[in-house]
């Protein structure tokens, strides 16, 4: 089967943001998939430190060390964006402003929930920062993830294992292998990569799927 | 004439008390006010209690803060970074204790202490480790945590510039959380770049009303923009 890249999952994931979304990127692997939004729409990209139109790195030479995004790596701003305190831009991501969230994830139970930010090891310094409010804040919520773990355990599964960030707050997960919709009724299999069929995504994956009509 | 301007940064920082909560602002060193807590640090306030949303990047500003032994305990949202080895290094050898709170709990919890509200019902961490042990309540069939307040008797925070009254407007993503963090402190002290006159600032844009604001305090220009 033909796995997808890290950059052709940002590129599919990007495909489904609509044009005039307000969309927060999570630190990590969803950072990319800003590099793929098509450049015929008008997407605004909010950081929750506080702006809004968030544009693509400076040219080397011209970074602002306050001008940066939730990773603290230098930004830009759009013409048309804003800078906003800390209260306002987590009532853009608590209130139910930001259209889509897109977030990594350890792990994703097939009723939604969502582990993202501490693994639960005794020697780990625990850090959230916004994770918990992104898991429950944006109208969808998408995860991208690799299907299996490096030991080929799956990432979706019945129960999560490590401490979770939000409860049934998961719409979407696009995995290296396939784009799944947490739905009342199941995990619902959207797209398969070339190469994969539906009893092999099944047989790699612990929880019940169903294949979209 | 009220003048809230103070001559250095020494005079900014007095009366800051062993134990005192402080809470600094700054999103990592955007908008952290170094020249402010390299002061709080040679002023000697030890005991003490810091709200920021981070703790500490390298070995400058509030992680220098860190290694002199004078922080308690930190209430924030995201300590480990990579750049955070003076805290990791208190922290595993017990010598900080650690308030851990999601980012947006972190500033709702600050703005409702500003705003003098008595609790807040966040859905932010239900059913998560961070909601263990607290009140909980369903309104309109979505599930709330119970969080209090945090105020804090002083304030620290970075801004452009600032006038006599108080009034201050900030640079890009160095606001954060400085407006928030004013309302909720006794003591309200902001280092700036320029101090300008009275009528300067376009009341359109100025961010933090000067009521907020007791002590303002300008450093160079230079210092303040140095990169981290």
């Amino acid at each position: 089967m033909n796995k997808l890249t890290r950059d052709q999952m940002a590129e599919r994931v990007a495909r489904d943001i609509p044009e005039g979304s307000y969309v927060n990127l999570g630190i990590g692997l969803p950072t990319k998939v800003a590099n793929y939004l098509p450049k015929d729409r008008e997407i605004f990209l909010h950081s929750e430190n506080g702006l809004l139109g968030m544009g693509p790195a400076p040219a080397p030479g011209e970074e602002d060390p306050e001008l940066i995004n939730a990773g603290k790596e230098p930004v830009t701003l759009l013409d048309g964006g804003c800078f906003f305190h800390h209260g306002d831009s987590f009532a853009m991501m608590r209130g139910g402003h930001l259209d889509i969230c897109v977030l990594g994830a350890f792990q994703v139970s097939k009723k939604g929930d969502l582990a993202n930010w501490h693994t639960g090891a005794p020697d780990a310094i625990p850090a959230v920062g916004g994770a918990m409010d992104l898991a429950i804040g944006a109208k969808k919520v998408f995860v991208m993830m690799d299907h299996l773990t490096k030991s080929g355990e799956c990432k979706i599964v019945e129960r999560c294992g490590y401490p979770v960030t939000g409860i049934d707050c998961v719409d979407r997960i696009y995995t290296d292998l396939a784009v799944i919709d947490v739905t009342p009724d199941g995990l619902v299999v959207l797209e398969m990569v070339e190469g994969l069929d539906f009893d092999e995504l099944q047989r790699l994956t612990p929880v019940p799927l169903t294949l979209a009509a | 004439m009220i003048d809230k301007t103070v001559a250095s940064l020494e005079e900014a920082v007095a009366g800051i008390f062993d134990g005192a909560t402080v809470m600094i602002g700054g999103f990592g060193t955007a908008g952290q006010p170094a020249e402010l807590i390299d002061a709080l640090i040679a002023q000697g306030a030890k005991d003490l209690t810091i709200v920021n949303n981070n703790a500490g990047n390298g070995e400058i500003g509030l992680a220098a803060l860190l290694k002199a032994r004078r922080v308690k305990k930190i209430i924030c949202s995201f300590p480990r970074q990579a750049d955070s080895h003076v805290f990791d290094a208190l922290y595993r050898a017990g010598e900080i204790q650690l308030e851990l709170v999601p980012q947006g709990n972190l500033a709702a919890r600050i703005q409702a202490a500003g705003a003098g509200l008595g609790a807040i019902f966040t859905p932010t961490g239900y059913g998560t480790l961070l909601a263990e042990g607290k009140e909980t309540r369903e309104i309109d069939g979505k599930h709330y945590v119970l969080e209090y307040p945090i105020k804090a008797d002083f304030a620290l925070i970075k801004a452009l510039q600032g006038d006599r009254w108080g009034n201050l407007v900030y640079r890009k993503t160095a606001r954060n959380f400085g407006p928030i963090m004013a309302a909720a402190a006794a003591t309200t002290i902001a280092q700036v770049s320029e101090i300008v006159p009275l009528g300067a600032l376009d009341p359109e844009v100025i961010v933090t009303p000067g009521i907020f604001v007791q002590r303002v305090v300008a450093v160079s220009g230079a210092a303040s923009a140095r990169v981290a």
